[in-house]
């Protein structure tokens, strides 16, 4: 990745942000609808979505793909994150509910009357935001330590992440918890005062994704530079070497997945309000495995990679479950076993895998510059 | 089936179908010997059945036809008798004639032959008439059938005392029903009767009643109508007795002779001590019953994970398909119950056109149409193929994918879901969305009890089954050439290959085996559960569970944990009285118990650092 620190690369994110965060949404306010270069509101919506489960993607990359901690529970925090964002934008329903009672529709359902108490600071904004970086962090910071402070690495990780999500996914179906149980939360009607049916607040929501996006981005990429960033990576590559190197790796590795918690909430923060429901479905052990599918596809590793993965994979998903729903598993399975099998680096190092298939198909009449050069940086990115 | 594995130093090993085939192989040994343990922990119910009537059937016709016409003294006489011989018919003609269903149909010869209607009524709402004496239709003289209306023939008659001897001699037929199941179930509605007056009966029943099971039960009724008893005495006499037997039937009776106001102080005392000695009793056998239970689930999960046991412990291999495995052994007993009934079939519409025709498939394979118990047999073949076909469909995993990915072990868990996922979508589109439907064979249906624990058959099979299969995975392991080489491979794959063992063939052999286990826990899991696509994704995190809190890598660590978790788990749902609550808590346990000990209960020890 060091190679990559080009003025072209500089340029391009430059234009790939600012279509993201100026032109689209600038298509999408000024430019009279039907007309060629419109987009509309629904696709504002939608690419909203994607790239909220973009911003899950670098988390999971991030502790994946440089510190060599495969999560199964990302989807746990993205949730946890979207719960507290919802709590906050069910109280903003007011008494515009189906019972029109000032609390909440499913609470009204369960036979209370007034609010229970942890419900009463939700219908402050700030708290709420503060409550869905901290409930994950807290979490993630819990876990994180015991499973670090006992050595647990590897796939031993990856079933306990996912033994977690799971034990966190049942609890959250029980109605009990009084957060919604099966349903979840749903019919969200303002957000921070604004009416979030309003083509402008999508907008809005959307142009602040983006932006939370560019910033994830760029906040990684800055840290993975840095000699915190060189370390995650080193445990990464040889855990036990950079232990006897004197870096207590456990502390590095909690840092990350307390951090990945922050970027996977934040996330999950943008995420409901656009797609305006959020239930326990969504903490699902699949869930979290379809996020890992992303980093997979579009390359671990890289930052770049889960961004594309995300989108790529999901606009995938939105054509073809509305074009052959049955087939939707069948394509999502397939394209995994592929890219596992044959494309470990994904799309982002499909490239590279073919420049090297093209040298070692025509060793003879190109052996000097093209055979020669390529298969450096590539060693250098596996060592 | 027979391969050889050729050693360096020249030697070579013959592995007859040792692999895939053994398990199923032992089984087939096994399983006669299964059948008759289960045959015979039937016990209970297998000693009732030989006691026949052995009266035969038109002495008691004769006698029944006496009865009818006879009167008084001789009557009473005839309808004890009847009454011992525990015949259907008697039942049937008693029922009629205190119903006044019972008619004199006036012979040819002038004599009264005594008759009852047919239950088939022509269109003209008559009847044939059914002698009593042979049980044939009354015909003319021509032979033909003869048809008459109720109010054609004159009935037999009946008086007050004699429909109550009638009822009396019921009560005691019933009680000697050829059946030990229908006389349990007369002597315990004798006994919450609450009427003193069968207590001569139920006496002299005890007397000829050779069925300990029976027995017992009379005895408790007796009891239970001497609490009904006015005389205080009796009534002490009758609790004590009660809770000897730890009657849980009678606690209700006795607090509410204990409740009852104006009740001698003595007689509330020895009802208050039975009241302790039966819940104390009631605690023990919900207790066992919970026991039970969590060992039964912990079978299931035993044999769920002792296959990822196999493929994660020993190969490292993270088989997030798994569950599909289970689900394929699940769905092999749903189409061979399929073909042993009336066949099976299936057809897939891909939507792709191809030169404008849908691409189309499908399926037909006819059944078998058995019946009775070849019907019930197809359990024992649906056994091994599901076995087999789970193990077949890992060797095509493990050639297909998972060869490639020995090295990337977190990059397996990917693939094998990807796999997951298009099995899935695949049993979707074979058999359908929803549940199908898998019958368990009679024979594993019903239940027995041991001092008033429940024991269902299925649940006890499971468990015996599981245990089978654990030391039958032992054996294989440690006893066989194969087993040898596995150990051998999955201790140090280089160096295994490097003393000439062919690594890929142990390889694809140790995860078809791993794969046929789940197989064979998805036959158990169609018995107990819905056969559903998903039906594996229910079990995938609860055996990963159990691999790890046993201790990768250790058959022993995934027994202990898997009946561990079971038992836990039962015990928290009936403590919490939640399912999802146990579940919960079971699963932070684990994450914590892990904390303290990381490599699981029984870690293996290495010096290696991975």
């Amino acid at each position: 990745m060091r190679p990559a620190e080009s003025k072209t690369e500089k340029w391009g994110l430059l234009t790939v942000a600012l279509i993201m965060v100026v032109l689209l949404p600038s298509l999408n306010a000024f430019t009279p609808a039907g007309t060629f270069l419109h987009v509309s509101n629904f696709s504002i919506n939608l690419y909203g979505k994607y790239l909220c489960y973009a911003i899950l993607a670098i988390s999971v990359d991030l502790l994946w793909g440089y510190t060599g901690m495969l999560s199964l529970g990302q989807a746990l925090f993205f949730t946890l994150g979207g719960y507290m964002m919802g709590m906050y934008l069910m109280r903003m329903i007011g008494n515009l509910g189906q019972y029109h009672q000032p609390i909440p529709d499913f609470l009204v359902f369960l036979g209370w009357g007034t609010l229970p108490t942890f419900w009463k600071p939700f219908s402050s904004f700030p708290f709420a935001i503060l409550m869905a970086f901290l409930l994950p962090g807290v979490v993630a910071a819990i876990f994180g330590f015991l499973a670090f402070h006992s050595r647990i690495r590897g796939v031993y990780f990856s079933i306990l992440t996912q033994a977690l999500t799971y034990a966190a996914c049942l609890l959250f179906f029980r109605n009990s918890l009084l957060l919604g149980g099966n349903n979840g939360f749903t019919d969200f009607k303002f957000i921070l005062g604004y009416d979030l049916r309003s083509p402008g607040t999508q907008r809005g929501l959307y142009i602040a994704t983006a932006l939370a996006l560019v910033l994830v981005y760029l906040g990684c990429r800055w840290l993975s530079r840095t000699k915190f960033g060189l370390v995650q990576q080193a445990i990464r590559d040889s855990e036990n070497r950079v232990l006897f190197s004197g870096y207590a790796a456990g502390y590095y590795k909690l840092f990350v997945f307390v951090l990945c918690a922050f970027i996977a909430a934040l996330g999950g923060i943008l995420y409901v309000p656009q797609v305006g429901i959020i239930n326990p479905g969504e903490m699902g052990t699949e869930k979290s495995l379809e996020a890992v599918v992303w980093v997979a596809v579009g390359g671990r590793g890289t930052l770049i990679g889960p961004v594309l993965g995300a989108i790529f994979i999901n606009a995938l998903k939105s054509w073809t479950t509305r074009a052959y729903p049955d087939m939707w598993l069948l394509i999502l399975g397939t394209l995994f076993i592929l890219v596992t099998v044959f494309m470990p680096k994904g799309i982002v190092g499909l490239p590279g895998q073919l420049r090297s298939l093209h040298g070692r198909f025509r060793p003879k009449s190109a052996p000097a510059p093209a055979a020669s050069t390529e298969p450096k940086p590539e060693m250098a990115k596996t060592k | 089936m027979s391969w050889r594995v050729s050693c360096q130093n020249g030697c070579s090993l013959r592995l007859m179908g040792r692999s895939g085939c053994s398990a199923p192989r032992l089984f087939m040994n096994l399983a006669p010997k299964l059948l008759v343990w289960l045959l015979s922990g039937g016990i209970f119910f297998g000693c009732f059945s030989a006691r026949a009537d052995n009266t035969p059937d038109s002495d008691i016709r004769q006698k029944l036809v006496q009865a009818i016409q006879s009167d008084g003294q001789a009557q009473q006489q005839l309808l004890n008798e009847l009454a011992e011989s525990g015949a259907k018919i008697v039942h049937d003609v008693l029922t009629a004639w205190i119903r006044e269903g019972v008619y004199l149909y006036d012979g040819p010869d002038g004599s009264k032959i005594p008759v009852i209607l047919d239950d088939q009524l022509d269109p003209e709402g008559k009847a044939r008439a059914i002698r009593i004496i042979d049980g044939q239709f009354i015909k003319d003289a021509s032979g033909k059938e003869l048809r008459f209306a109720s109010a054609d023939l004159n009935t037999a008659e009946t008086d007050m005392r004699l429909r109550s001897s009638v009822q009396q001699s019921m009560d005691t037929l019933a009680l000697s029903a050829p059946n030990p199941e229908e006389r349990n179930s007369a002597v315990l509605k004798l006994g919450n009767s609450q009427k003193p007056r069968y207590i001569p009966i139920l006496q002299a029943r005890l007397t000829k009643e050779t069925v300990t099971a029976v027995r017992r039960s009379i005895d408790e009724a007796i009891a239970l109508l001497q609490l009904a008893d006015p005389d205080p005495k009796m009534e002490i006499a009758a609790a004590q007795h009660l809770a000897e037997l730890k009657s849980i039937g009678a606690l209700a009776n006795i607090k509410s002779l204990m409740n009852k106001p104006g009740c001698p102080l003595d007689v509330v005392k020895a009802c208050r001590g039975a009241v302790q000695v039966i819940d104390n009793h009631i605690a023990f056998v919900n207790f066992i019953g919970t026991i039970f239970h969590g060992l039964s689930l912990g079978s299931i999960l035993l044999v769920v994970a002792l296959g990822l046991a196999i493929t994660f412990g020993l190969m490292g291999i993270i088989n997030m398909a798994h569950g599909e495995m289970i689900a394929v052994g699940a769905y092999t007993c749903y189409v061979v119950q399929n073909i042993f009934g009336s066949g099976f079939g299936f057809s897939i519409t891909l939507p792709i056109s191809f030169g404008g025709k849908m691409i189309q498939f499908g399926l037909h394979i006819p059944g078998l149409n058995a019946t009775g118990w070849w019907f019930e047999s197809y359990f024992l073949f649906a056994i091994p193929l599901s076995f087999l076909m789970a193990a077949l469909a890992g060797l095509a995993i493990e050639r297909t994918v998972i060869r490639f990915l020995y090295r990337r072990p977190l990059e397996s868990l990917l693939a094998t879901w990807g796999i997951s996922l298009v099995m899935q979508q695949l049993f979707r589109m074979v058999f359908g969305a929803n549940n199908v439907q898998v019958n368990s064979p009679s024979w594993l249906l019903g239940h027995f009890s041991l001092n008033d624990v429940t024991f269902d058959y299925n649940r006890v099979f499971v468990i015996v089954f599981a245990i089978l299969i654990v030391i039958g995975t032992w054996l294989l392991l440690t006893k066989t050439p194969l087993g040898l080489l596995i150990r051998a491979v999955m201790q140090n794959r280089a160096m295994a290959s490097s003393l000439g063992v062919r690594t890929a063939r142990v390889n694809m052999l140790t995860f078809s085996f791993g794969s046929g286990l789940a197989g064979l826990a998805g036959a158990f899991l169609s018995q107990i559960g819905n056969v559903g696509p998903s039906l594996g994704q229910t079990y995938i995190v609860d055996s990963f569970m159990t691999v790890v809190l046993g201790g990768v890598g250790s058959i022993v660590g995934t027994v202990c944990s898997a009946f561990g978790i079971g038992t836990a788990d039962e015990v928290l749902q009936q403590t919490t009285g939640s399912p999802v609550t146990g579940k919960i808590v079971v699963l932070v346990g684990i994450i914590l118990f892990l904390q303290w000990k990381p490599g699981g209960l029984f870690a293996s020890r290495s010096r290696s650092l991975d």
